[in-house]
C-alpha cells in the first residue's frame, strides 16, 4: 500500500466512523432500503431530533423498565409488495417481523397492536385472509393481539393493504446482549440460510422470467433465541435480526458499535442452490438480500460449540452455521475470505436492488 | 451453482497463482489492462489480486457501459422523463448517475416515472400493456448489450407499437481501445480482452492491439479462474516473444462472433459521426444511433432532448480513471467527495466502474493482516 493509497483509505474511515448526515433534498427509496441512506435517515434525523438514550441504542428493540420489570417495545409497519407471496403474506410477516424485534432484545413477546391501513376498493376476501394469517402467527408465536386501528384511504392512495404492529416483551432474566460489546476472537453464526425472503419477493413480483421455488423464511425466532439463552445465555453477546439489508448491514453496523473488524468466511454461509442461483442471475450478494426468520448471533468462542448446537435442535434453525470471527483490525470493517481465496470488504449496501421487500 | 462454481474453484486458483508466479520475469513490473468492467468487478469481488505477485498490476480499462455516459446525455435522458406522458425505463445504475441538476432517481422522487428494468424487452412489455403512456428505453452499453435493444426494436416494429422509442447511448468497444492505445501517457504490457463483447464481435476485431500497437490481448472469460488463467496466457507470450489474440473464454466467444447478432444490429443502427464519453472527450465513429429505418423509433426524434454538451465537473477524474491513467484512490475526491452514497464520477456509480468496486470490495490494506 503507497502512502497516498493508506492515507486515503484512512480518510475514508474517519469519515465513515462519524454518524451519517441527512443531507438529501427528497425522500427516495433507496431511503427505505435498509442500506447508507436509511441509515442517515435514522441516524442524521430521528435519532438526533428525539434525544432519548433507549433510541440512541438503535437496538431492533428498545429496553424499557417500567416499576421495575424489564421490558422490551418495537414498532414496525409493513408495505411488502406482493401483500402474498410464496411462504407467506403481509399478516403473517406483520407478525413474525414485530415478534422477532423483540426477541432480539432477548425478550419473549407479550402482546401486539394491529394497525391496519386499507385502501378504498380492497376485496374482503383478500381482508378477510390476511386477518386469519394474523391470527394464526400470533398463535404459533404465542403472543396476544390486544389493541388495534383502522384507517381506509381513497383509492391509488395506499397500494392494497398496509399493516403497522408494536409489540411488547418481557426481557428475559437469561439475557445480557448488547450490540456494544463484541470483542476479539467472539464467534459470528446465523440461525440459517440466507436471502430467501428477498428472492421469494422479487419472483413473485413475476418482473423476471426466473422459475424457482423459493419460499420465504418468515418465522418466529423467539423458539431459536429461547434454546440460545438456555445452552449459551451467558456468552450470547448480541442477536440481530437480518431483515433489510441482510447479513451484511447486520454486521457492520455490529462492527461500527463495538468498534472491531469481522472476518466472514464466504464458504461457510449457508445459502440455498435456487437462491445462490437466482443471486447470480440477477448479480446480488444473497449476504445483501432480505430474511425475515434468519438472525445473526455473536457469541463468546467459549460457548460457540453449545449456541450452535442449541440452534440446530430448533425447527427452522437447523441448517445454522458459524460464518466467522471478530478481530481487532481494520477497526469497523467486514471483510469476507472469499470461497476463491481472496479476501474483500463486505459494505452494508448504497442502492436500492428491492423496495418495499417487508 | 453448476457451470459457475467449476471457475471459482479456489484449488484450481492456487495451481494457477503458482504457474503465474512461475511465469513471471523476477524484478519486471507489467500492468495487465482489463477492458471491461465485468472484469474489474469480479477481481475486486473475489480478491484476485490476493492471487497475484506483487509485480502483475491489473489496470482497470473503459469498458462499463455506465461509467462512460457524459453528464450531457444524463440531462437529455431527465428531460425525456419528465415530459407528459412518459415513462422512462432504464437499467438500475443508470438512475443514480448524477447529470448537471440530480440524478434521475432524484427526478423520480419529483414525480417523473422512471422505471427500472432489467432488459428492453421489459421496458416494450411496459409499452404495450400501458398504450396511452409514451414509453422511452435508456439504451446503453457496448456491443454485449446492443443486439438485445436491436432485437427489441425490431419486435416493436413488427408489432407494430407506436408508444415504443429507444434513447441510444450504445457505444463500441475498438474506438475507445484505439485512443488509450494512442495516448502517450499510459503504458500498458497486454489486455485482458473483453469477453461479452467477443461473444457478439468476435476476437477478429482485436487483431489490430497486437499488429498496430504490438501488445497481446487475450479474451477472458469473468469468473476468478478464467481472469488468472489469461493473466497466465498473457504472460506466456511476453515470455515467449509471442503477441497475437488468443481466446480464453473459448466456451462462448466464438472467433467471427455472433453473425445474426451484427447483421440484426446492422439493419437497425448506424455509427454516429462522433460520440461524447464521459472524461475522454470525444470519439470518431465510437456511438450508435438508430438507423433510418427505425428513426420513427428514435427517441432523440420524438422528443426536444436539450443536447447540451456539459463539462465533468472540475475535480473528477473519471477520464484518468477509465484510460487507466491513475488508481481509483489516486483521484482528488475519491472516498471524501465523491463516494457511493453521493457520487460525482460515473466510477463511483456503477457496479463496474473501477471506483465503486475498489470502494466496496477492496478498500483495505491488502498486506495487512487482519488481526
Amino acid at each position: 500500500v503507497s502512502t497516498r493509497e493508506a492515507k486515503v483509505l484512512g480518510i475514508i474511515e474517519t469519515a465513515r466512523s462519524k454518524r451519517p448526515k441527512f443531507r438529501d433534498e427528497r425522500i427516495t427509496m433507496a431511503h427505505g432500503a435498509g442500506g447508507k441512506a436509511t441509515s442517515s435517515l435514522i441516524e442524521g434525523l430521528l435519532v438526533p431530533a428525539f434525544a432519548s438514550p433507549a433510541l440512541d441504542a438503535l437496538g431492533d428493540a428498545a429496553a424499557v423498565t417500567v416499576a421495575g420489570a424489564p421490558l422490551a417495545l418495537t414498532t414496525d409497519s409493513f408495505v411488502v409488495k406482493p401483500i402474498r407471496f410464496p411462504g407467506g403474506s403481509i399478516g403473517e410477516l406483520a407478525v413474525n417481523g414485530t415478534v422477532n424485534d423483540l426477541a432480539m432484545g432477548g425478550a419473549r413477546p407479550v402482546a401486539l397492536t394491529l394497525s391496519l391501513i386499507l385502501e378504498e376498493g380492497l376485496p374482503a376476501d383478500v381482508l378477510r385472509e390476511e386477518v386469519e394469517a394474523v391470527a394464526r402467527a400470533a398463535a404459533t408465536a404465542e403472543v396476544a393481539i390486544v389493541a388495534g386501528d383502522t384507517k381506509v384511504v381513497e383509492r391509488g392512495h395506499a397500494d392494497q393493504m398496509y399493516v403497522c404492529t408494536t409489540g411488547l416483551g418481557h426481557v428475559d432474566g437469561r439475557a445480557a446482549l448488547s450490540p456494544g460489546t463484541l470483542r476479539p476472537g467472539d464467534r459470528l453464526l446465523v440461525s440459517g440460510p440466507v436471502g430467501a425472503h428477498g428472492t421469494a419477493i422479487m419472483l413473485a413480483r413475476g418482473e423476471f422470467e426466473l422459475d424457482a421455488t423459493i419460499v420465504s423464511d418468515t418465522r418466529s425466532l423467539w423458539p431459536a433465541v429461547d434454546a440460545l439463552l438456555e445452552h449459551a445465555g451467558a456468552g450470547l453477546r448480541c442477536l440481530r435480526d437480518a431483515t433489510r439489508g441482510g447479513v451484511a448491514s447486520v454486521l457492520n453496523e455490529l462492527a461500527r458499535a463495538s468498534g472491531v473488524a469481522m472476518l466472514v468466511k464466504e464458504s461457510e454461509v449457508p445459502v440455498d442452490p435456487a437462491v445462490a442461483g437466482a443471486a447470480e442471475l440477477l448479480g446480488i450478494d444473497p449476504m445483501h438480500v432480505a430474511n425475515e426468520g434468519v438472525f445473526v448471533v455473536a457469541v463468546a468462542p467459549e460457548c460457540a460449540g453449545a449456541a450452535l448446537a442449541a440452534l440446530r435442535e430448533v425447527a427452522g434453525a437447523e441448517r445454522a452455521a458459524e460464518i466467522g470471527e471478530v478481530h481487532t483490525s481494520p477497526t469497523g470493517m467486514v471483510l469476507v475470505e472469499t470461497a476463491f481465496g481472496g479476501r474483500r470488504v463486505m459494505d452494508q449496501l448504497v442502492g436500492d436492488p428491492l423496495p418495499r421487500i417487508c | 451453482v453448476k457451470y459457475v462454481d467449476e471457475f471459482r474453484d479456489a484449488a484450481l486458483g492456487r495451481t494457477l497463482a503458482a504457474e503465474i508466479l512461475g511465469a513471471v520475469e523476477p524484478g519486471r513490473h507489467l500492468k495487465i489492462m482489463e477492458v471491461c468492467g465485468g472484469h474489474t468487478h469480479s477481481i475486486y469481488k473475489y480478491g484476485v489480486d490476493d492471487l497475484l505477485p506483487t509485480n502483475v498490476e491489473l489496470v482497470h480499462g473503459p469498458g462499463c457501459p455506465v461509467c462512460v455516459i457524459p453528464m450531457g446525455r444524463v440531462d437529455d435522458g431527465i428531460a425525456i422523463a419528465r415530459e407528459p406522458g412518459v415513462i422512462l425505463t432504464c437499467f438500475g445504475d443508470m438512475m443514480r448517475v448524477p447529470g448537471s441538476d440530480g440524478t434521475l432517481l432524484e427526478a423520480k422522487a419529483e414525480g417523473a416515472d422512471v422505471r427500472m428494468v432489467y432488459s428492453p424487452l421489459d421496458a416494450l412489455r411496459i409499452a404495450k400493456s400501458e398504450p396511452d403512456r409514451e414509453v422511452v428505453f435508456f439504451a446503453i452499453g457496448f456491443e454485449t448489450t446492443a443486439p438485445s435493444t436491436a432485437l427489441t426494436l425490431k419486435r416493436a416494429k413488427a408489432e407494430g407499437i407506436t408508444n415504443f422509442s429507444c434513447f441510444c447511448n450504445h457505444v463500441t468497444i475498438v474506438p475507445p481501445l484505439r485512443a488509450l492505445l494512442d495516448s502517450p501517457d499510459l503504458r500498458l504490457d497486454g489486455f485482458i480482452g473483453p469477453g461479452h463483447v467477443s461473444t457478439v464481435v468476435g476476437a477478429r476485431p482485436l487483431e489490430f492491439i497486437p499488429a498496430d500497437y504490438g501488445k497481446p490481448v487475450v479474451v477472458s472469460g469473468f469468473e476468478p479462474v478464467d481472469i488468472l488463467q489469461s493473466v497466465l496466457m498473457i504472460l506466456r507470450q511476453l515470455g515467449e516473444g509471442r503477441c497475437e489474440v488468443e481466446n480464453q473464454y473459448k466456451r462462448v466467444v466464438p472467433y467471427e462472433g455472433n453473425l445474426r447478432a451484427l447483421e440484426i444490429m446492422a439493419e437497425v443502427f448506424a455509427l454516429r459521426p462522433h460520440f461524447e464519453w464521459r472524461g475522454l472527450g470525444f470519439i470518431s465513429h465510437s456511438g450508435l444511433r438508430l438507423s433510418d429505418a427505425y428513426a420513427d423509433l428514435d427517441a432523440e426524434r420524438r422528443f426536444a432532448v436539450p443536447g447540451v454538451r456539459v463539462a465533468d465537473p472540475k475535480a473528477c477524474q473519471c477520464g484518468e480513471v477509465l484510460k487507466g491513467v491513475i488508481k481509483p484512490y489516486e483521484c482528488k475526491v475519491f472516498g471524501s467527495a465523491c463516494t457511493p452514497e453521493r457520487p460525482i464520477g460515473t466510477c463511483m456509480v456503477s457496479s463496474e466502474g473501477a471506483c465503486a468496486a475498489y470502494y466496496n470490495y477492496g478498500r483495505f490494506a491488502r498486506e495487512r493482516e487482519v488481526v
